[in-house]
């Protein structure tokens, strides 16, 4: 191996751990979303984030069968909330859990992904940073597993 | 190989404007390149993920154009590859590989299977895992039968572990590849496999790490750690340093600085890559 390599694995090396040692950190502890809420422009941002992606749902023809019959009013409120919440902000989320409000829907993973499409297509038109996205997309991630196939 | 090669650029062509067709289950990125043996994932180094955006019951794949030029060698590669509900991927590539100074060539098929086992890239805490096999035959044998090879085809396996974190360090979207392989091959294969020092598998390590600026270009790094069989002349491991574009989930295209070491006793084979890779 040359030097070059030697010095290579080490940087792969290194990265590799720094990925693995500061995820968990940078998604729960310190970012404890103080300003995750102001990134998102506050309740104001984030009720027009919401509506900017209940626009883009509805218009997507892999997903918008899903969402023909509801109360989007409720929808829209509901889902503000939890994303006030969850960023930190001083909402509290009023809505039914994750299992019980997806159960009978038959979400699908493709259905998933094309959800989380449609609200990184209003955060770009919202000119939400990337930092701010990546947070909020990390703290919808893990709800995968309730929502999808039930 | 010319004409092969302009078979391929049209059928990548043809893709192209396919769009409501083919597969977008998943989300951008999360099929990686073409690999030179036309499996997945980075350009040296098989990832756990499969390849193209096939998710729940969608079928895809991808073709792809690879070239890697370094100081004395030229490596020409057309590959595709069928993927079938995010789950597993064939794959298939012709690699040419040219020894400029010596005006020679090597060639060697390489067909590819990929499974994954377990895991999702994006959704699990724990990271995708899928196992491959590689079946790599040389379909010009005369020059690694002269330096020592011990036979012209072989099948290779591996396990690769893939992780994506949406916001990691500096709240970018980082990911981390593992993947260790059984194999015997010299130089990827383009040499034979086994040779007058070692003729038995070795397991060796390989890793990818990356970095997404935005959700459609990435930075990283790869390494391969590769076996040293033959006595005529030392192997050294890979290495790339890459970007990689995805300004849409039908096309992709990377270029990478690449590290080869020493090659047949030429030292220090340092380059260029550029792949350009179509999905359906
Ligand atoms: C991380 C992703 C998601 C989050 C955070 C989320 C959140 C929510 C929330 C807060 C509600 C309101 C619950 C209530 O009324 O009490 C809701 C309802 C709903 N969700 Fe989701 N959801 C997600 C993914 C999806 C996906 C992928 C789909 C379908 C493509 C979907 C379809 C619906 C529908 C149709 C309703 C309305 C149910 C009704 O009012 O009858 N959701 N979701």
């Amino acid at each position: 191996m040359n030097k070059l390599q030697t010095g290579c694995i080490h940087l792969v090396g290194l990265i590799f751990i720094v990925a693995i040692g500061f995820s968990p950190i940078t998604s729960t502890v310190a970012h404890a979303n103080d300003s995750l809420y102001d990134a998102l422009g506050g309740t104001d941002g984030i009720e027009k984030l919401v509506e900017e992606l209940l626009f883009n749902v509805a218009e997507d023809r892999r997903i918008r069968h899903h969402f023909m019959d509801i109360d989007v009013v409720r929808l829209h409120e509901k889902l503000s909330e939890q994303i006030c919440e969850l960023a930190g902000g001083p909402c509290t989320y009023t809505g039914d859990d994750m299992v019980k409000s997806h159960t009978g829907m038959g979400v699908t993973r493709s259905d998933f992904n094309a959800l989380v499409e449609g609200l990184q297509l209003a955060m770009d038109d919202l000119n939400i940073s990337i930092s701010a996205q990546n947070r909020l997309l990390a703290l919808l991630a893990p709800m995968h597993d309730e929502i999808v196939g039930r | 190989m010319k004409i092969k090669q302009i078979v391929m650029t049209s059928a990548l062509l043809a893709f192209l404007p396919w769009g409501a067709e083919a597969a977008e289950g998943r989300l951008l990125a999360t099929g990686g390149a073409t690999t030179t043996e036309g499996a997945a994932g980075g350009g040296l180094v098989p990832w756990a993920v499969i390849s193209g955006y096939t998710e729940d019951d969608e079928m895809g794949g991808t073709v792809a154009l690879t070239r890697a030029q370094v100081d004395d060698y030229r490596l020409d590669v057309t590959a595709a590859s069928f993927s079938y509900k995010n789950r597993f991927e064939i794959s298939i590539a012709a690699q040419q590989f040219t020894l400029e100074n010596l005006g020679a060539e090597l060639r060697q098929q390489v067909f590819g299977m990929k499974y994954r086992v377990a895991g999702d890239l994006i959704y699990t805490a724990m990271p995708q895992v899928s196992v491959g096999a590689l079946y790599k035959r040389n379909t010009r044998y005369d020059i690694p039968e002269l330096v020592g090879s011990q036979r012209e085809n072989d099948w290779e396996a591996y396990i690769a572990a893939s992780k994506v974190w949406l916001a990691g360090p500096l709240d970018r979207t980082w990911l981390a590849n593992v993947t260790v392989r059984a194999t015997r091959a010299n130089q990827f294969g383009l040499l034979g496999f086994g040779g007058d020092l070692n003729d038995s598998y070795d397991v060796r390590v390989e890793a990818a790490t990356g970095v997404f600026l935005h959700r459609s270009l990435a930075i990283g790094l790869e390494y391969r750690q590769k076996p040293n069989n033959l006595s005529f002349a030392r192997e050294d491991d890979a290495m790339s340093a890459f970007i990689a574009w995805f300004p849409s989930k039908r096309v992709a295209l990377v270029g990478a600085f690449l590290d080869l070491g020493s090659i047949a006793g030429a030292d220090n084979q340092t380059g260029y890559y550029l792949n350009l890779q179509a999905s359906f």
